[in-house]
């Protein structure tokens, strides 16, 4: 089981790493949803360099890892050079993506060592979530489940029935992160279904909330660790206000930047070529 | 000589409630939707029992999540709210992560067919066997009477995967004794005459209108052989097929549209091209909603359904 810091770089160089990794991916596999998966880059690597997950690369499925669930699975391009890394599967398999005879689609599915559930089809992790939180709870285990979703995906409904049931029953082993990077696939989120003020709406709702930058990752990992550790008797959210397209301005300045494809050139222009 | 009238969601509660003394895997959930036996289960077992809410995407994640945990999870509310209100959540959570994750989930939905006579289409479940019917890793049971409830009750805990029973909401007798194990495994149970020429193939509510067919057929000189179908997505069809062999003459029966992928597809994909030599008719309902407010037989005669129609059609079939 893991759950220190094990790295030799700092959690700051550890993203620049996977943010590069993630748009190599891109650049072989057009495919995938580049910009949503470059905005939660630090969230992830938080996660699993920061202490914060207990996960066993060797049993992704043992007892007594934390549970994540990548509700927005298609935003988590950027988790497969982390699971790799972590040693859950080859990094020789990250040529592969979207190749025939992989396992590592353009949305993943828990057929991927490390993923839960299935994912990418949104708004359903808060709530299987909920459900994974509520047997923890009542077996004794004091294991978390953390639940990664986009701010677009919160549009769904099922997410909402999710959070009223969660605060209903008290879940502080329950953990939701907000990769709130302001844009759905057609538009900025607030010109289309505007979630504003989000943090009332789900302190409303009975959740504790925090909000942070979440491209900083000292920062995020302690509003992360401070959420997961404080004694709020209930479910607590962590918003991070996030850039879609991260690290890439073609992308950070385009509201359609969901389904906008970065070319092989300007891929190479940004990660300065070959690792 | 008919058995006392029963509801099947009593019986099927009852195993629950019995089995979750002793078993401390098994959790019910329900979205807003009770019985007195489930009274019962939340005053006795209250760390197993909760009720989420009218809210059946949550009712089926939630499911979804305590059994990825090791639970035995029944998740219990209307039928037609069960399977439709939240079938991306049984699609995705359920059928696709089954499939790679194993679980054990029973999604249990009241009201088959037109059970809420007087509710009107919203609540009739009418839709219900088809569309469960096309997900893959899902089971479809639909009992006509409360021992095959009980019995797919303790068959629900005893077998891993996902499945989804329809229960009437009707107190109905009993059809016959309890199936037994190798007749739910089979997923079909016979009554009449085996080995005659006509034989009529129903499932849930309209199984008793199929005994009563039979028997005014039989009392006309007709022997006539009866199938109970009790699992419409994993039946053994070999084993129909080989018992409707002499079977001339097949008329099928569901509370539920025809031609939409129901208990008919199955036995057109899986009966009807083992079985050359054999006359088909389907009995059920054409594919458009009704308004109207009546007795559930007086409905089902409108369209068709009734012990005499279905009679004279098994006729015209033989003389076709």
């Amino acid at each position: 089981m893991t759950s220190a810091h094990q790295h030799s770089g700092s959690l700051r160089e550890l993203a620049a790493r996977f943010r590069a990794d993630t748009l190599r991916i891109h650049a072989q596999a057009p495919e995938t949803r580049v910009a949503s998966s470059l905005s939660a880059v630090e969230i992830y690597t938080c996660l699993f360099y920061g202490g914060l997950l207990r996960h066993n690369p060797a049993n992704p499925r043992d007892p007594a890892r934390d549970r994540l669930i990548v509700s927005k699975g298609h935003g988590s391009i950027s988790l497969y050079p982390i699971l790799a890394d972590r040693g859950f599967f080859s990094p020789e398999e990250l040529a592969r993506v979207c190749r025939p005879g992989t396992f590592l689609g353009g949305i993943p599915d828990p057929i991927i060592p490390g993923y839960e559930t299935v994912n990418g089809s949104l708004g359903h992790g808060p709530g299987v979530g909920t459900g994974m939180a509520i047997a923890l709870q009542r077996q004794g285990s004091d294991r978390r489940v953390m639940v990664v979703v986009g701010d677009g995906e919160l549009h769904e409904g099922a997410v909402w029935e999710a959070l009223l049931f969660a605060a209903q029953q008290k879940l502080n082993n329950l953990i939701l992160i907000v990769d709130d990077n302001g844009r759905c696939m057609m538009d900025y989120t607030s010109h289309v279904v505007d979630l504003a003020p989000l943090p009332d709406k789900l302190r409303a709702f009975g959740w504790s909330v925090e909000e942070v930058n979440g491209h900083d990752v000292d920062a995020l990992c302690a509003t992360l660790r401070r959420s997961m550790e404080s004694s709020f008797p209930g479910p607590r959210a962590v918003i991070t206000h996030t850039i879609k397209g991260k690290g890439a301005p073609a992308l950070e300045d385009d509201p359609l930047c969901h389904v906008r494809t970065l070319t092989p050139g300007e891929v190479e222009e940004l990660t300065g070529g070959a690792p | 000589m008919s058995t006392p009238k029963r509801r099947m969601r009593d019986a099927f509660l009852q195993v629950i409630k019995d089995r979750m003394g002793a078993e401390s895997d098994i959790f019910f959930l329900t979205g807003d939707f009770g019985s007195p036996v489930l009274d019962g289960v939340r005053r006795d077992f209250a760390d197993r029992f909760l009720n989420v809410g009218i809210a059946e995407q949550n009712l089926v994640n939630v499911a979804t999540g305590l059994a990825l945990e090791g639970y035995r999870v029944i998740a219990y509310a209307i039928a037609p709210f069960i399977t439709m209100r939240c079938l991306e959540q049984i699609r995705i959570n359920l059928a696709i992560l089954s499939q790679v994750r194993p679980m054990n989930v029973t999604l249990v939905g009241v009201g088959a067919g037109y059970s809420y006579e007087v509710s009107g289409p919203t609540h009739q479940a009418l839709e219900d066997m088809a569309l469960m019917r096309a997900l893959p890793n899902i089971g479809v049971w639909s009992p006509a009477d409360a021992a095959t409830a009980a019995a797919m009750a303790n068959r629900a805990l005893d077998t891993p995967g996902v499945r989804y029973v329809r229960l009437d909401s009707h107190p109905l007798p009993d059809l016959g004794p309890a199936p037994t194990p190798q007749e739910l495994q089979c997923g079909f149970r016979l009554s009449g005459t085996t080995g005659a020429a006509a034989a009529l193939v129903s499932t849930g509510y309209l199984s008793h209108l199929a005994a009563g067919v039979r028997d005014e057929l039989e009392a006309g000189g007709l022997p006539v052989l009866t199938v109970d179908m009790m699992d419409l997505a994993h039946a053994d069809m070999t084993e129909l097929t080989t018992v409707l062999a002499p079977c001339r003459n097949i008329l099928t029966m569901e509370e539920g549209f025809i031609g939409c992928g129901g208990m008919d597809a199955l036995l057109m994909l899986h009966a009807t091209p083992r079985l050359p030599k054999a006359k088909w008719a389907h009995a059920g309902l054409q594919p458009h909603y009704h308004f109207e407010i009546g007795p559930r037989d007086a409905l089902l005669a409108a369209q068709g359904i009734s012990r005499s129609a279905l009679a004279a059609r098994m006729i015209e079939l033989i003389n076709r």
